[in-house]
């Protein structure tokens, strides 16, 4: 299946190559590199290239492109969700997935790639196992390393491969057995000019931290589990008891992991947490432009908005601003055009602004489009979409474990058009 | 012969390409020379003695290698430490191996007898990672070598050494195309393996090496259905694939009918993407005729395996992995009836929500869904909305999905919304939501002249290419209904002046010039202007001015004859030749001289023509004979390697190929059935006549047997899945006789029914011992006897010696009712029974289970298990000599006309010795077809646990059928509950047992059982006193109630007043020990020791019923 892998940094170098078959040769390249002039943002790659003898799938991540080459027909999806699988691995090890990173743990991202795939067919790609195979680099233990000489390659075999619950590892102990659960919502929403609601909908994940000890059987139940409209699991959750009970059933994987992601049936309707004012002008003729903009909370439950970042891209006419934040800082980057304003925390008793006037090129006429902002912000302590965890039960081990489960509510593509 | 062939090819092939990189190497070596010295080092390090330097050596040579850099020359150096100690370095060279043995073939192989050492190794682990390795060698003359490994790993015992094994083949395959056949063999034994580890890797193997050996999966298509929710993701992907294919080759299409309708009504051909329009037509209008002749014959009806292959692979639309949900939707598009498909909306909309090259992929795919199947993503309208931080590639795509979407009711919401997005930053994507318009107003007539009319407003756009983007699809529109859009046309010559997108500029003047009778005044005028600057335009534009200029001499030739001759003869000599041709070309058409032939006059019937409006299409249209979610369906092309997905065939291909010989449930229920029956027989076989013919039956084995119908019975619980299955069917038939015969017998007084069945036994025995020697008749009949009137076994089976036997004789005639029992296990009869064990051997091993020889298949076992069986025989002689107790579970009012009965089959359940056997009767009295019989939703008490009975496909109107499922109890008489679901319907039922089936009978001597009794003292033992019933004042009758409302064994006991029984519970496998002891007039003392004491309470309240009554 899978060939080759390629690793191309921001500025075009191959910064580490693999191969799983026989060697394909690095000018396999050229034909990406091709694409990515003719692309004029990073983003806008074709993700799948045909050459005369191979194809290029490539996902950026981290201004990082994996290039992967394929010689035959395979579901492009496949190797795309590969691809990003190894991303999230590299990230889980080495805490982020930079070139610098990568470099520096070139051995390990080669063993890792090793264990990943056999003959470009995936063979390990659940976390547990393969941190059993291979212990992700730590500070203490690099040091330890270049003092005894021992190595980051696990002693004991991969058991875990051959058991029927391959996401957790054996033999797990905590002193501490803890499970900790964050349902956290992301409303994505289209505003338009007058302020009403184009489209809307929450996307909810819940993010496991398990730390308990030997194998676990957990149960998860909801309040209100018909808000659920459509939702994808971890392989560990029990299908069959969700469909008859409506109760989330798992044998946990050991430490992090996203248990569930769903979709609120859109029948609900969406509570809107903010809403923003606006008045952008140009006027024609005059080299000046309007900017007033104002944000205030609604429909919140009386938690407060906070960690609220506005950005918006100005038209290519703009040639600075001159704003006045009522409150946090406003930074505007006259070469992309990108004005971004982090706000802080809503006060509902004095509201955010940010007025002033852009200077626009002299001469040239007005700019036909207007910017649409797009919002960012996090409430805390809710579910917006009133979800709620009803109970979590452990069967299976004697221990009392702690349990915790954190709500949290964010804005995730959430745009106002002007 | 081939194998060795070719692999003396190889050798040769290898030798003549190593040769000239002897050659370059002095070359490279003085290029590379610097590098030498740097390696030198390294060498260094590798030689130590020291793990640490080896280790940081191969660092710094991987970190080499990874950035692309040659490391090749170190190649000697690494490769001595294949056989290290440490687990690192050993891996890293494994790396550096693998990377580069291909070019260093002859160092490549000293490593080799290390991995065929590690084959052999105890360690799973350890063999598959050196089988892995081993197969990543690229080095041709090892073929053998691996050929030979993957063989040995396919049948290893571990399922992670046959994964690998499975992974191998792809490589080996890669390396030497020629052992293909070899391989398939390899595959197909891998294929029928039942674990999930091993199912993705094979199936895979499958798909590159013999994708076309679709028979290969018949006989375990049901088995990957099944096993598909287990199998690892990536295996998901690919079964799910390769199971499209096959089930466009094996089933009917179940959109047959609506098909038709699309294909009569419409018109439209959506069946095939061939350019050859009149094979097409032709073709399409047989497999009209063909399908409209089926759809009259018979309605269709989805082959079970269809719906199973559905119903297996829904819940994968739930999986976190994007590829999954992507491999289910294309298997649902393909194969569903149309009303099903909708599920995978849902899905697919969610996946939106990933990375952009999630994204990417999905809306490709959704694209061509939406062109075939528009109502299907209707309601998700708003989720394909674009957002101005999506990628570009991206708001096209959602564009093209909008555009398929738009219909009548929303088509003013979307258009709503393309007018935000004409005011974009992005200018490709306004052009490609101009463009989107004009397929919106072609496609919807209503809303053509709105769209007209905004787009003519985009015409006074400051942006050049958008305005350039609205005239060429202005001019598509208008080409549709010229005359009413005049002023339009005016309106666009104006614009002549401002717009220089050569594109813009060429439609323009081609719509002036195919309409310039409808501006009669302007027409004129643009063709001065255009004549001014020719000069200076593109090619297009030249080109389009002279096809104006023609036009227009031909209608008005008047004002522009000279006009036209300008623009020719500038045209004459432009630089590009295809302007030149077309100058020389019009010339000679439309100017009239002495020479020019007859086409002149046809002049303006050429170049006027009414011409055919443009249909704007999506370029999605027809994609959707590549499978959805290939990389050919993605690039609209085919990719090497692809698959072509097969269409729907005409008539169905034999369903009966994927039946596995046999499956599970039913060579369970067949078998338990004959045992049945055994039950019943003993009342009138039971003959002293019979024991001494069937002695010898211990020493024979059943083969070479004359009698059909015995050995059937006996191969069947012994032999091969094949023979039982066919040899099953016919004692099953016989069974059913000989239930007949049973009820209308029993009603006879036992005494007639023994003789009639002796007499008759013996005239056939006598028949036969004329021909052959008298021990052979002797075992032959006695295997006949079994199966015809199962004969009481006990007795014939017990001795070698005929004065043995009396003894027996003796002691079984003193527990006459225990006799017929014993014929419950067919398979034990040869073996020695338990009584003459006791007899003879006091100490037998009474802890064995009985699982062991109930599951044995073989011959072998069973023979083997001829020491063991003694505690399997104990149970089987003290069951109960009625039929076993059957329970209502559905009545079939409730059940509408399904009803099913359970009874504890008292047989071990051999998937799992905890649990206890429950044999479930299904019979449907309906008029209907019932379908697919399956459990869900099973509500048990915490701890107990419950295998499901495999699901019954169907159960035909009037049929019957038996199932066993196996539920742990976990000794308690706590109900399992669960709903037992037909296709249309759910029952609510429960299962409840009674206290004495939740144990299992162990055999126990005298001594033993008085030893464990006096441990169970105090607490655990509970005595009661009662008198027992009338009718029930002999031993005999005791035995048969205890046995019948217990599971238990009788216990040997000398006093013929006492009773004893032993048996241990299921779950927790507590001992139970039941005495019965009798005193005058009936009188009589129950003592029950269980460490269990609700179980003892229970018991006791239980046996005492059964005595009393």
């Amino acid at each position: 299946m899978i060939h080759s892998l390629f690793l191309i940094n921001a500025s075009g170098d191959i910064f580490l190559e693999k191969h799983w078959k026989s060697v394909v040769s690095r000018s396999v390249c050229d034909y990406f590199f091709e694409a990515q002039e003719r692309a004029t943002e990073p983003e806008n790659v074709p993700p799948v290239i045909p050459t005369p003898h191979h194809y290029l799938i490539s996902v950026l991540r981290h201004r990082i492109y994996f290039v992967a080459v394929i010689q035959s027909e395979v579901p492009p999806l496949f190797v795309i969700e590969f691809l990003h699988r190894v991303v999230d691995t590299f990230q889980d090890y080495f805490g982020v997935c930079t070139e610098a990173a990568i470099k520096d743990n070139v051995v390990v991202v080669y063993e890792l790639l090793e264990e990943m795939l056999d003959n470009g067919f995936p063979l390990a790609t659940e976390s547990n196992i393969l941190k059993e195979l291979i212990k992700p680099p730590t500070i203490l233990r690099t040091m330890v390393n270049t003092i005894t000489g021992s190595t980051n390659v696990g002693e004991q075999l991969p058991t875990g491969q051959l058991s029927v619950v391959p996401w957790r590892r054996t033999g797990v102990k905590y002193t501490n057995n803890e499970a900790y659960f964050d349902v956290v919502e992301e409303i994505d929403a289209i505003i338009d000019k007058s302020g009403s609601t184009i489209t809307a909908e929450i996307q909810g994940v819940i993010d496991a931290c398990v730390k308990l000890t030997g194998m676990p059987d957990l149960t998860l139940s909801f309040m209100n589990p018909r808000l659920l409209d459509d939702v994808s699991f971890h392989p560990c959750v029990r299908f069959k008891r969700w469909e008859a009970e409506r109760i989330l059933s798992f044998i946990p994987p050991d430490g992090n992991f996203r248990l569930l992601s769903y979709h609120v049936s859109s029948q609900n309707l969406v509570a809107i947490p903010v809403y923003v004012k606006h008045n952008i002008t140009f006027r024609e003729g005059s080299s000046q432009g309007r900017f007033d903009l104002t944000l205030g909370p609604k429909q919140t439950m009386g938690k407060a908005v906070e960690s609220v970042l506005v950005s918006s891209q100005l038209p290519r006419g703009v040639l600075n601003t001159n704003l006045n934040p009522s409150q946090g800082t406003y930074t505007f980057d006259p070469v992309t055009k990108l004005l971004t304003w982090d706000v802080g925390k809503i006060n509902p008793q004095k509201l955010p602004s940010l007025k002033g006037t852009m200077s626009l090129q002299a001469g040239a006429s007005k700019p036909d489009e207007n910017p649409t902002i797009n919002i960012q912000f996090k409430i805390q302590q809710m579910a917006i979409s009133g979800l709620k965890v009803n109970r979590l039960d452990m069967y299976g081990e004697k221990y009392k474990p702690f349990k915790g489960i954190k709500y949290m509510t964010k804005a995730g593509k959430f745009q106002v058009r002007t | 012969m081939s194998a060795s062939s070719a692999f003396n090819d190889e050798k040769g092939g290898s030798s003549s390409v190593g040769e000239p990189e002897y050659g370059h190497d002095p070359a490279s070596g003085g290029i590379f020379s610097s590098d030498y010295k740097r390696h030198d080092d390294l060498k260094e390090m590798l030689d130590s003695n020291k793990d640490s330097l080896k280790l940081e050596a191969m660092k710094r040579i991987v970190a080499m290698i990874a950035r692309g850099k040659n490391a090749s020359d170190l190649f000697p150096a690494v490769v001595k430490n294949v056989a290290c100690k440490n687990i690192e370095v050993k891996k890293l060279v494994y790396v550096y191996l693998v990377r580069y043995a291909e070019e260093q073939q002859d160092l490549a192989l000293l490593s080799i007898s290390t991995f065929q050492r590690g084959l052999k190794d105890p360690n799973q682990l350890i063999r598959a990672s050196a089988l892995r390795v081993l197969s990543s060698i690229r080095v041709t003359i090892i073929v053998p070598i691996m050929m030979l490994a993957i063989k040995e790993a396919a049948s290893d015992m571990s399922p992670y050494v046959r994964k690998t094994a499975a992974h191998a083949i792809p490589k080996l395959y890669s390396l030497d195309p020629e052992q293909k056949d070899q391989l398939i063999e390899v595959i197909e034994k891998l294929l029928a393996d039942k674990t999930t580890l091993v199912a993705g890797s094979v199936v895979m193997a499958f798909e590159e090496v013999c994708p076309e050996r679709i028979d290969l999966i018949h006989k375990n298509y049901r088995k990957l259905c099944n096993l598909l929710i287990d199998v690892e993701e990536w295996g998901q992907v690919v079964i799910i694939n390769m199971l499209t294919r096959y089930a466009r080759t094996q089933f009917l299409n179940p959109n047959i009918n609506e098909s038709l309708l699309e294909e009569g009504g419409s018109g439209e051909k959506t069946f095939y993407g061939s350019d050859d329009e009149e094979d097409e037509d032709e073709e399409e209008k047989e497999k009209k005729a063909e399908t409209a002749a089926m759809a009259k014959r018979k309605p269709y009806v989805m082959d079970p395996d269809h719906r199973l292959l559905l119903r297996n692979t829904k819940p994968l639309l739930q999986s976190r992995n994007a590829a999954v949900v992507m491999a289910v939707a294309q298997l649902y598009f393909h194969l569903a009836p149309k009303a099903e498909v909708g599920v995978i909306a849902k899905a697919l909309v969610r996946l939106l929500r990933s990375h952009s090259e999630v994204q990417y992929v999905v809306l490709q795919n959704v694209a061509t869904m939406t062109i075939k199947r528009r109502g299907m993503f209707e309601p998700y309208l708003k989720s394909f909305y674009i957002r101005s931080t999506d990628p570009t590639q991206i708001k096209v795509l959602k564009l093209e999905v909008l555009t398929n979407l738009a219909n009548e009711t929303n088509i003013s919401t979307i258009l709503r919304e393309f007018q935000t997005y004409i005011k974009s930053m992005d200018k490709d994507f306004v052009a490609a939501t101009i463009q989107a318009i004009g397929r919106c107003a072609t496609n919807i007539g209503e809303v053509r002249d709105t769209c007209l009319n905004g787009l003519v407003q985009l015409l006074s756009n400051r942006d050049e290419l958008v305005v350039a983007e609205s005239v060429v699809v202005i001019k598509k529109l208008l080409q549709m209904q010229p005359e009413k859009h005049s002023d339009i046309i005016k309106h666009m010559a104006k614009l002549t002046d401002n717009i220089q997108v050569p594109m813009a500029r060429a439609s323009i003047l081609w719509l002036i010039g195919e309409y310039c009778e409808h501006v009669p005044k302007i027409a004129p005028d643009v063709l001065r202007k255009m004549a001014k600057s020719f000069t200076n335009e593109e090619d297009i534009v030249k080109l389009q001015i002279i096809n104006l200029a023609a036009k227009l001499y031909l209608t008005n030739s008047k004002q522009t004859k000279l006009l036209t001759q300008y623009v020719l003869n500038l045209a004459k000599y432009d630089q590009n030749y295809d302007i030149r041709d077309r100058a020389r070309f019009i010339r000679q058409l439309i100017v009239p001289t002495e020479k020019s032939g007859a086409l002149s006059k046809y002049a303006k019937k050429l170049f006027l023509a009414l011409k055919p409006a443009p249909v704007l299409e999506s370029p999605f249209k027809d994609r959707d004979h590549f499978q959805l979610g290939s990389l050919s369906h993605l690039l609209n092309a085919k990719a090497g390697g692809y698959q072509e997905l097969p269409d729907w065939p005409e008539a169905a291909p034999d369903p009966s190929v994927r039946n596995v010989e046999v499956p599970e449930w039913t060579k369970c229920s067949s078998r338990e059935k004959r045992k049945e029956k055994k039950v019943e027989k003993p009342f009138y076989s039971d003959s002293e006549g019979e024991s001494g013919p069937t002695e010898s039956a211990d020493s024979e084995s059943d083969s070479g047997s004359g009698s059909e119908s015995a050995s059937g019975s006996e191969v069947s619980a012994s032999g091969s899945e094949s023979e039982e299955s066919e040899e099953g069917s016919e004692s099953e038939e016989e069974e059913q006789k000989d239930k007949k015969k049973t009820k209308k017998e029993l009603k006879k007084p036992v005494q007639e029914s023994e003789s009639e069945q002796s007499s008759e036994e013996e005239e056939r025995k006598h028949a036969r011992k004329s021909k052959i020697s008298k021990s052979e008749s002797e075992s032959e009949s006695d295997e006949e006897d079994e199966s015809e009137s199962e004969s009481s076994e006990s007795e014939s089976e017990d001795s070698e010696s005929e004065a043995e036997v009396k003894k027996k004789k003796k002691a079984a005639e003193s527990k006459p009712p225990c006799k017929p029992v014993k014929k419950e296990n067919k398979k034990e009869k040869k073996e020695i029974s338990l009584l003459d064990l006791d007899d003879f051997d006091p100490t037998p091993s009474p802890q064995v289970t009985p699982v062991n020889s109930f599951l044995s298949s073989s011959l072998v076992t069973d023979l083997e298990g001829l020491s063991l069986s003694d505690s399997v025989l104990a149970p089987a002689t003290m069951a109960p000599s009625s039929a076993l107790k059957s329970y209502e579970l559905l009545h079939r009012i409730t059940g509408e006309g399904l009803q099913v009965e359970f009874c504890f089959s008292r047989q071990p359940f051999s998937p799992d010795a905890n649990m206890v056997a429950v044999q479930m009767h299904f019979t449907n009295n309906a008029s209907a077809d019932a379908k697919s019989l399956h459990m869900e939703d099973v509500k048990l008490q915490s701890g107990m646990r419950v295998r499901e009975f495999p699901e019954i496909e169907l159960l035909p109107a009037g049929e019957t059928a038996t199932a066993v499922m196996g539920i742990d109890f976990c000794d308690s008489t706590q109900a399992a509950n669960f709903q037992l679901c037909t296709q249309t319907r759910k029952f609510f039922v429960s299962i409840q047992p009674p206290v004495g089936e939740l144990m299992r009978p162990v055999f126990l001597t005298e001594n033993e059982f008085k030893k464990e009794q006096g441990q169970l003292m105090g607490m655990n033992e509970i005595t009661e006193k009662l008198t027992l019933d009338a009718t029930c004042r002999n031993e005999h009758t005791i035995v048969q109630r205890v046995t019948a409302a217990a599971n238990l064994s009788r216990v040997p006991c000398g006093s013929d007043k006492e009773c004893r029984f032993a048996g241990r519970t299921v779950t927790s496998g507590s001992l139970v020990l039941v005495t019965v002891v009798t005193r005058e007039e009936g009188a009589a003392q129950l003592t029950v020791n269980c460490e269990k004491m609700v179980i003892g309470t229970m018991l006791v309240k239980d046996i005492l019923l059964a005595l009393t009554q």
